[in-house]
């Protein structure tokens, strides 16, 4: 073992040392270490964050923030609620809800999952994870509608409520797709947004016919 | 002792990692060794071999890092070099490399049927247009299972829709092509998918339309006229690629049956499956078809069955 020549191994190298492997651990204090700041003030930033790019999507203008500095807390937080909210929504009343949230969870992550290898197998300069994000923020609208429609539920269900959820649902769908589209399809050739955009459509598409067909118990 | 480099120093003086397999093995060892000695009460013996079998153990130890090291880089240079080889996505892009105005013009050539069978007809092997309209037909199918008047339960059903349609389109191609194999057909995998994936075109229309507007005598118009026309373009396609009238038969043959039942199947024993699938869960004490009315099909059905049965008259 010609590696192994120099390696001398003596009698007395103390058993006594540090267990703790001192590689990386203690970082510098003035390194751009958030170890040490109070916890408040790790949240407000990340809440902080969150808050903005819910503000691009409400206001869709052709900024990069929300591709630049992706996270995903916000889809998440998103994807929760209205998976919630969804919830005992069938007539019987043995089901505890359990598929439905499960669905939800599954079909706005493998939705955006698809939409994503589309977009890139089409030529998009997107990466994987700014694209999740986008389509996951995209996704408030719908629990706006969704909230509204839950409300305007509270006070019955006949056809004038149908027809403002129907209204409501249409008008958050477009919103929706729109923003998605504007913060999407600049990353495509000119020619290929039609193709990027239909996925996109049918995505939404299927969630607001799941919020429109909510009916509670 | 300095030609060590400090991975080494630090592995001398951290003697509990389990980080090769002959380390966890000599520290079975060295605990069997303990329980022996402390068994036979040579407490004083025993940190004596201890003292030396760490020395020893050291040796051993720096060689089996050695080894487990260099057997980790290897292994990880395998893993992802199988990984990019195979979950490169870009091995897809080929197949996706489309235009709009393409796209439509192959939805279109779909009911199409060619008249020139001498001549083998030329198959697009794209990939984004079938793909799109096996999702487009999972989604009508879930909104017809809306508007129908059974109780939805969205978990089970979401997974079989995805499950029938994604089955329907891979399955039946694999089985198409194994069987063009047989019969020693000029087409390839994908542009089977791709024929297979265009086909479902009028599939879509077809549901589309008789989701909304519920009248029997309508499904059974459409199903011979719109699924009789893409099966005829398919069926054009593959005798053109064909030599041979049994072989021509037995290809196309099965190609009609499955794609026709597949619509009739849509169409009616669908929402049986679906039934039966919410009798499982709802168990014996609850009625077996639980109708309940929802606002959309009162409102809107009654609306469009009216005018069809106006629009009928009027013919």
């Amino acid at each position: 073992f010609p590696g192994l020549a120099d390696v001398s191994v003596s009698q007395d190298i103390p058993v006594e040392g540090e267990i703790t492997v001192p590689v990386g651990s203690h970082s510098p204090d003035e390194d751009y270490s958030t170890l040490d700041e109070p916890v408040k003030d790790t949240i407000m930033r990340d809440l902080k964050a969150v808050g903005k790019k819910f503000v691009h999507v409400m206001y869709p203008r052709k900024s990069s923030t929300l591709l630049r500095d992706w996270d995903l807390w916000g889809p998440l937080v998103l994807c929760v609620s209205l998976a919630l909210m969804l919830q005992g929504g069938s007539a019987d009343s043995r089901d505890d809800g359990g598929p439905q949230f499960a669905e939800v969870f599954v079909i706005i992550w493998f939705g955006a999952v698809v939409i994503t290898l589309n977009s890139k197998l089409l030529g998009g300069t997107i990466s994987f994870f700014q694209s999740l994000c986008v389509l996951g923020y995209c996704v408030l609208p719908l629990t706006m509608a969704m909230l509204v429609c839950r409300l305007v539920l509270l006070a019955g269900a006949g056809t004038i409520s149908f027809i403002i959820r129907l209204l409501v649902v249409l008008a958050m769908f477009g919103w929706s797709t729109l923003a998605s589209t504007a913060f999407l399809a600049d990353s495509q050739p000119p020619n290929r947004k039609a193709l990027v955009v239909y996925p996109i459509f049918l995505f939404y598409f299927v969630i607001s016919w799941m919020i429109l067909t909510f009916t509670p118990q | 002792q300095g030609g060590g480099s400090a991975v080494i120093d630090m592995e001398n003086m951290d003697d509990t990692s389990g980080s090769s397999f002959e380390d966890m093995g000599e520290m079975h060892q060295r605990m069997k060794e303990e329980e022996e000695e402390e068994a036979e009460g040579e407490t004083g013996a025993g940190e004596e071999e201890d003292g030396e079998f760490l020395g020893m153990k050291g040796l051993r130890g720096q060689l089996g890092r050695q080894v487990a090291d260099q057997m980790w880089q290897v292994g990880k240079r395998q893993a992802s070099r199988a990984f990019s080889l195979y979950a490169n996505i870009d091995i897809l892009r080929p197949y996706f490399d489309v235009e709009p105005v393409q796209v439509r013009a192959r939805l279109l050539e779909s009911m199409i049927p060619v008249k020139m069978i001498n001549f083998p007809q030329k198959i697009a092997g794209e990939l984004y247009g079938p793909l799109m309209l096996v999702f487009t037909l999972v989604a009508i199918l879930l909104h017809g299972m809306k508007t129908s008047d059974t109780v939805i339960r969205e978990g089970t059903l979401m997974g079989t829709a995805i499950g029938t349609c994604f089955g329907y389109w891979l399955g039946v191609s694999s089985f198409m092509y194994f069987l063009a194999y047989l019969c020693n057909a000029q087409i390839t995998m994908v542009q089977m998918l791709s024929l297979l994936g265009y086909g479902l075109f009028g599939h879509c229309i077809t549901l589309f339309v008789t989701y909304n507007i519920h009248f029997h005598s309508l499904f059974y118009i459409f199903w011979l006229v719109v699924g009789g026309l893409s099966t005829l373009r398919m069926v054009a396609v593959l005798i053109s690629r064909t030599v041979g009238h049994t072989q021509r038969l037995i290809l196309c043959g099965t190609l009609a049956a499955l794609h026709m039942l597949f619509l009739l199947y849509l169409h009616f024993a669908y929402h049986k499956v679906v039934e039966g699938i919410l009798d499982a869960f709802e168990g014996p004490n609850m009625p077996p078809f639980q109708r309940v009315a929802r606002d959309i099909p009162v409102v809107s059905n009654a609306v469009l069955n009216t005018t069809a049965k106006a629009i009928a008259l009027t013919l």
